[in-house]
């Protein structure tokens, strides 16, 4: 079974600052992973509805706005109410140390700060989705 | 000797450390530069003296020993209550104008208690949304003594209005009003992304603007025809000076077709640019958009009135290039762009603070950042001198190269049928994408160094202080703007709004009725959502 890690890359909120987002959304197709990019000024609402639709394997949301405890919080609270745990949230921005704590107590697997290696972020996934969706692929082909 | 022979007889048989050296834009650059490289120039054309066309030294005739660049930090973050400390902070620390920060619903056009504003409100920027705020920001400000710049795009138009009727209600006319709108919107669908309707009534929008200064605010700077934002998305500096110009002769072109006189409102165009890394580029970058302005408004526009030609601007230091890791390095960066953009003749400059790859600036990091422009001012000396680099044979050489590959640029828009349609085309956007994912690849092998990120770095670094804004901010300004809504008079709301739709139905200059319903306290939201009534909104083509 070859199925390719599907990647999504989401703009929450207000914020505009896309430099970010589109260069890690392009590293990520460069690597060979599908990358799907929201595009700006999602609601957590269309994110998950989105996610839903594109089967992805992985969330990764950039904030640079100062909105990302509320921001990653809902989308996170969203995902469980649809049942949708499966799907490792990462993200990225403007956030300081001690929110990058709390993001993490709520269930964001990874935060990576302005100047993280575009390699880390890449190797982070191969390391950290990779196998979740192996796992999952190969659990969902015994019940057929 | 010719530089030919130097190079091939002595500097070929020195030691260099690589094969070949570029700027940080990727423009390769010899190891010296002399009169051979400057052979076509003509100082009485090309470099003439400051205040005489074509400005390439400076637009006024005493620059720095007349009056230092504004020392113009943007600020803003929370209540309005929590920015009015800040600037009277700023202000009594020796800043000369103010700059406004507003939050992210505000810069959108959305009230505080708009499901959109959720958890953002207040965390990027001061929130506004209505006169109320906006009196309470300047309360204690005399604004016919202080100039303000507000960063402010989409509902220029109604924040505009909210600071004329608060300098009313002091006294001052507008006449005696000075500022600045940013109130550029093509460089939004390039490169801010705040927007809140589709490029062409956004367009008439910002000419509103232009129209009724020219009228009423005659000290008034409409628009603040940006750059900065251009580079920061990830362009070169080259890029960041064609797309700027061209956006500027995108709004003189529309001015004009509006019936206006281009020496009515050109003299109040002004600029804002970017202050990267690369020292020399970036004082050639000012001095060539100073000359290709001229040349622009003189020979493309006929101007007769010589301020028309006269390129005034702001700067601010780069953000992108500011880092993470090691943030005190920070403050190095920012004084080496400071000091680029005064030997670049800046009117105005902002410094960022070294905390700023965390959160937004705490007051301790606000006040370096004013100190360096104040060490520079005062204690540097070049400020004795008017453009103290010209006449360096790189600094003219490159001058010259960054003007020439700015009009490549600028003719090629022109080609496409003016910047408008080039957004349509989304050819800047693409550029821009491209050069910023260039640049990631370069600091990713290394070609490009960046101190403490992919050289010299630190294993274990302690966390610095940061600003942090409480939860109860957006409380206090949601509760504040619906006991508003409450309290004014809400059938002189309803029908300034019904006038605002009708007006934009119309086709008509849509201050006049913008004005109107800020002074009975209509939001802003209501305002903004009576006109996406009219023009629809616009959404985000997603590239990447």
């Amino acid at each position: 079974m070859e199925r390719k890690v599907r990647i999504m890359v989401a703009k929450p909120g207000l914020d505009g600052h896309d430099r970010g987002a589109k260069v890690v959304a392009r590293a990520l197709r460069d690597a060979g992973y599908e990358v799907i990019y929201t595009g700006l000024h999602q609601t957590p609402e269309m994110i998950v509805k989105a996610a839903t639709q594109e089967d992805v394997d992985a969330i990764g949301m950039s904030v640079l706005s100062g909105a990302h405890l509320y921001l990653f919080d809902k989308v996170i609270e969203m995902l469980k109410e649809k049942g949708l745990e499966h799907i490792v949230v990462f993200g990225g921005g403007i956030i300081p140390t001690d929110d990058i704590v709390k993001l993490k107590e709520i269930g964001v697997a990874e935060v990576f700060l302005p100047g993280t290696p575009l390699n880390d972020i890449v190797s982070w996934i191969e390391n950290n989705v990779m196998p979740k969706v192996k796992e999952r692929m190969e659990k969902e082909e015994k019940l057929v | 000797m010719s530089k030919k022979k130097w190079l091939e007889e002595i500097y070929s048989k020195g030691w260099a450390r690589k094969e070949s050296f570029s700027t940080i834009s990727g423009l390769e650059v010899d190891p010296l530069y002399t009169k051979d490289d400057i052979l076509q120039f003509d100082p009485e054309k090309d470099l003439g003296y400051p205040a005489t066309y074509p400005y390439t030294r400076g637009i006024y005739s005493t620059m720095y020993r007349g009056r230092f660049w504004t020392m113009r930090q943007f600020a803003g973050f929370g209540t309005p209550e929590d920015t009015n400390k800040r600037y009277k902070y700023l202000l009594s620390q020796g800043q000369t104008g103010l700059s406004v920060a507003f939050h992210f619903p505000t810069l959108y056009g959305y009230d505080s208690d708009d499901y959109r504003a959720c958890g953002e409100v207040g965390k990027c920027g001061v929130a506004i949304d209505s006169l109320l705020d906006m009196e309470i920001l300047f309360s204690g400000i005399p604004l016919d003594r202080i100039t303000t710049s507000m960063t402010i795009n989409p509902p220029a138009a109604m924040l505009l209005s909210m600071y004329l009727a608060v300098a009313e209600k002091q006294g001052a006319s507008f006449d005696k009003v000075g500022g600045t709108t940013q109130n550029d919107m093509l460089k939004e669908f390039i490169a801010q992304k705040t927007w809140i309707y589709p490029p062409a009534p956004s367009l008439k929008l910002v000419i509103d603007i232009v129209e009724f200064c020219a009228k009423h605010v005659p000290k008034w700077h409409p628009i603040s025809i940006s750059g900065y934002h251009i580079r920061e998305a990830g362009s070169t500096a080259t890029q960041e000076l064609a797309f700027t110009l061209a956006d500027g002769i995108a709004y003189v072109q529309a001015s004009i077709e509006r019936g206006l006189d281009v020496d009515e409102f050109a003299p109040r165009l002004s600029f804002f640019f970017n202050s990267h890394n690369d020292f020399f580029e970036e004082i050639a970058k000012f001095r060539a958009a100073r000359r290709i302005w001229a040349k622009v408004m003189k020979e493309r526009f006929g101007t007769k009135n010589p301020q028309s030609c006269q390129l005034r601007f702001h700067t601010q230091t780069a953000g992108c290039s500011l880092t993470a890791q090691q943030p005190y390095n920070n403050i190095v960066r920012t004084t080496i762009q400071a000091l680029a953009a005064v030997l670049g003749g800046t009117q105005s400059l902002h410094t960022n603070s070294l905390d700023e790859t965390w959160a937004l600036p705490t007051q301790e990091a606000a006040t370096i950042a004013l100190r360096t422009q104040q060490i520079i001012a005062e204690e540097s000396g070049v400020t004795n001198i008017i453009d103290p680099v010209g006449g360096s044979y790189y600094v003219e050489w490159l001058t010259n190269k960054m003007e020439e590959d700015a009009w490549a640029y600028i003719k090629k828009i022109d080609e496409m049928g003016g910047m408008l349609k080039a957004i349509e085309l989304g050819y800047p956007q693409r550029e821009i994408t491209e050069s910023a994912y260039k640049f990631q690849k370069w600091v990713e092998s290394e070609e490009k160094v960046i101190v403490g990120v992919n050289k010299y770095t630190m294993k274990e670094e302690l966390p610095i202080p940061t600003l942090k804004i409480d939860e109860e901010v957006e409380k206090h300004q949601v509760a504040r703007t619906k006991k508003l809504r409450r309290e004014r008079n809400n059938s002189a709301v309803r029908t300034a709004l019904d006038n605002l739709k009708r007006t934009a139905e119309k086709d008509e200059n849509l201050v006049y009725p913008i004005l109107a319903a800020v002074k009975v306290y209509a939001t802003l939201g209501e305002m903004t959502g009576a006109l996406k009534e009219v023009y629809g909104g616009y959404q985000d083509p997603g590239y990447f």
